[in-house]
């Protein structure tokens, strides 16, 4: 009830801040937008709308999630709307889990206008649906849940510039981590080999979320992959949202 | 009478500048609140009132000492649910509207949903913010923030009210209504503990205070107990003698035009100079006497701690 309630109050704040609809704006001029470059491009006009879209959702998804996120904590703590908060009958991290199911209920419904755009104008073109399209936001959708809780943590001890800039390379290093996995398969067996494979362990790795090319190009998915890739998402952000709350837990409100 | 709250040898120190070094803030602070009372927290800016109350709220750890609210743990939610707290400067979410915000905190402190619309126009009603209900809080001004900030803190019907500095920043009308609603509080039952530095709603309405200087307790009880009811001096505003004829009867303070004041500090002085100003045939416009005030206490303490 208590986590319910911090939740949908974060919802409310959320959904009332303008720079999401400056975001929103931005996904959707560009997902439109990939009908143009689908004008001047050679070969199947319909893959670039699919692929330019979808790439859009994630792109600003992650942004979204990354600029509302980064301000959640710190916002209560530097504006002192904590104070009178954490004196009612509330477990700090009830507050910090609410914080989570609020923003992730505005990136859901952010989600949805995004990829109905996006659907909409595939249908035009195609006139079909094509159901393949909402596994790949289905797994965009973990992401950015992933994403946000990483926000989270990082704003529980640091300014929003600061949580940005280290979020949005938690962002750039996940994307980038599967040359890594790579990398471990070409270095001889050895402590190199464990530091890389260790190192590959601590990174995550954001590419389990991308079906983008398997999608666009019709390529087949398999449903272990799938599974993989939920409990992956869910791990991890169990993990990160754990994390926030240890250092929450013994955190000192001046 | 029952403990509501009872604090033994706290202690808090905050880590400051670039090289970390620690700061002692409390320095051991005991104090206990009885059920039924109001205890004014009295001192300077940065003795460390707002710490304290942080402490009891569980918004800081202390390093050492024992708090109890209602004799559980103080971080207990059965204790907390019992509690109610107005910051100093409510800062509230700008985004919400009275009734929105009121509802949000009730929900945090209510079990029954049912009971939450009554409760949130009652609220508003106390608090004579019935007509801005819809109105977003990032329009309010600072005295209509400080009333729905009260009005927060009484939504669970709360044993003990912890007010943080609740009348500053409010006018003379808006502070006798705050006044108002702590005495009411009272009345009802309730336990307030109030931390101030103004010194004249601690003396109008607390039953006990204590003066904290530097992290620790100079002093403590009834103001009865604390403040001396032997006259100290007596006021004097007369006119109709000169400077000189009023030399070595006491202090002159200033001339109102033709009034002098005159602060006398013996007694019999004072029927000498009824004598010398119906033989001059001058004046006097009035003779107060006057007891020691919790602010010439308060300074003492101060100046001494």
């Amino acid at each position: 009830m208590r986590i319910i309630a911090i939740a949908l109050n974060t919802f409310r704040e959320t959904i009332r801040d303008r720079i999401l609809y400056l975001l929103l704006f931005f996904a959707a001029a560009t997902i439109i937008f990939s009908r143009f470059l689908a004008l001047i491009t050679v070969g199947d006009r319909v893959k670039i709308i699919k692929d330019v879209g979808l790439a859009s959702i994630s792109l600003f998804g992650a942004l979204m999630a990354i600029v509302i996120g980064t301000q959640l904590v710190y916002k209560e703590i530097d504006k002192k709307t904590i104070f009178a908060l954490l004196s009612k009958p509330i477990h700090r991290y009830q507050f910090l889990l609410g914080k989570f199911l609020g923003l992730a209920l505005t990136l859901l419904i952010l989600l949805l206008l995004m990829s109905l755009i996006f659907l909409v104008l595939v249908f035009l073109h195609t006139s079909q649906i094509d159901w393949n399209l909402l596994k790949a936001i289905y797994l965009i959708f973990l992401e950015l849940l992933l994403i946000t809780s990483v926000a989270i943590l990082f704003s529980c001890f640091s300014t929003p510039i600061l949580s940005s800039i280290f979020s949005l390379s938690f962002y750039l290093v996940g994307h980038l981590s599967w040359g890594l996995e790579t990398l471990i398969q070409k270095i001889e067996a050895g402590p190199q080999r464990v530091l890389a494979q260790v190192l590959y362990l601590l990174i995550p790795d954001l590419e389990n979320f991308n079906i983008k090319t398997e999608v666009v190009h019709n390529l087949p998915l398999s449903s272990q992959f799938f599974f993989f890739s939920t409990l992956y998402g869910v791990f991890y952000t169990l993990f990160v949202l754990t994390i926030a709350f240890l250092i929450f837990r013994k955190r000192d409100f001046i | 009478m029952a403990a509501v709250l009872k604090i033994e040898d706290l202690h808090k120190s905050f880590k400051t500048g670039f090289l970390l070094r620690k700061k002692k803030i409390l320095k051991g602070i005991s104090l206990t609140v009885e059920e039924g009372e109001i205890y004014g927290y009295l001192g300077p800016n940065g003795a460390g009132k707002t710490t304290t109350l942080k402490c009891i709220l569980g918004l800081l750890f202390p390093e050492k000492g024992k708090i109890e609210l209602f004799g559980l743990p103080h971080h207990s939610p059965r204790a907390k649910e019992r509690i109610g707290f107005l910051p100093e400067n409510p800062y509230f979410y700008e985004h919400l509207t009275a009734s929105e915000f009121l509802k949000f905190y009730g929900e945090l402190s209510l079990k029954k949903r049912k009971e939450l619309t009554s409760r949130v126009k009652e609220l508003l009603h106390l608090v004579g913010l019935e007509e801005w209900a819809n109105l977003p809080l990032r329009k309010f001004s600072r005295g209509m923030l400080q009333r729905i900030g009260f009005a927060q803190a009484l939504f669970n019907e709360p044993s003990l009210v912890l007010l943080d500095e609740p009348l500053g920043g409010l006018d003379p009308l808006g502070r006798k209504e705050m006044r108002d609603i702590i005495v009411r509080l009272k009345k009802e039952g309730k336990t307030v503990f109030l931390s101030s530095h103004i010194l004249q709603d601690i003396e109008m309405i607390c039953d006990r205070v204590a003066i904290v200087v530097n992290g620790q307790i100079i002093n403590q009880g009834t103001l009865h107990d604390l403040i001396s009811e032997k006259i100290l001096f007596t006021e004097i505003i007369l006119s109709g003698l000169t400077a000189k004829e009023l030399e070595g009867f006491g202090e002159r303070f200033s001339f109102l035009g033709e009034k002098t004041l005159l602060k006398v500090f013996e007694e019999e002085k004072i029927e000498k100079i009824m004598n010398l100003v119906q033989k001059r045939k001058g004046k006097i416009h009035s003779l107060i006497p006057r007891t020691q005030t919790l602010e010439d206490l308060f300074i003492g303490m101060v100046q001494k701690g």
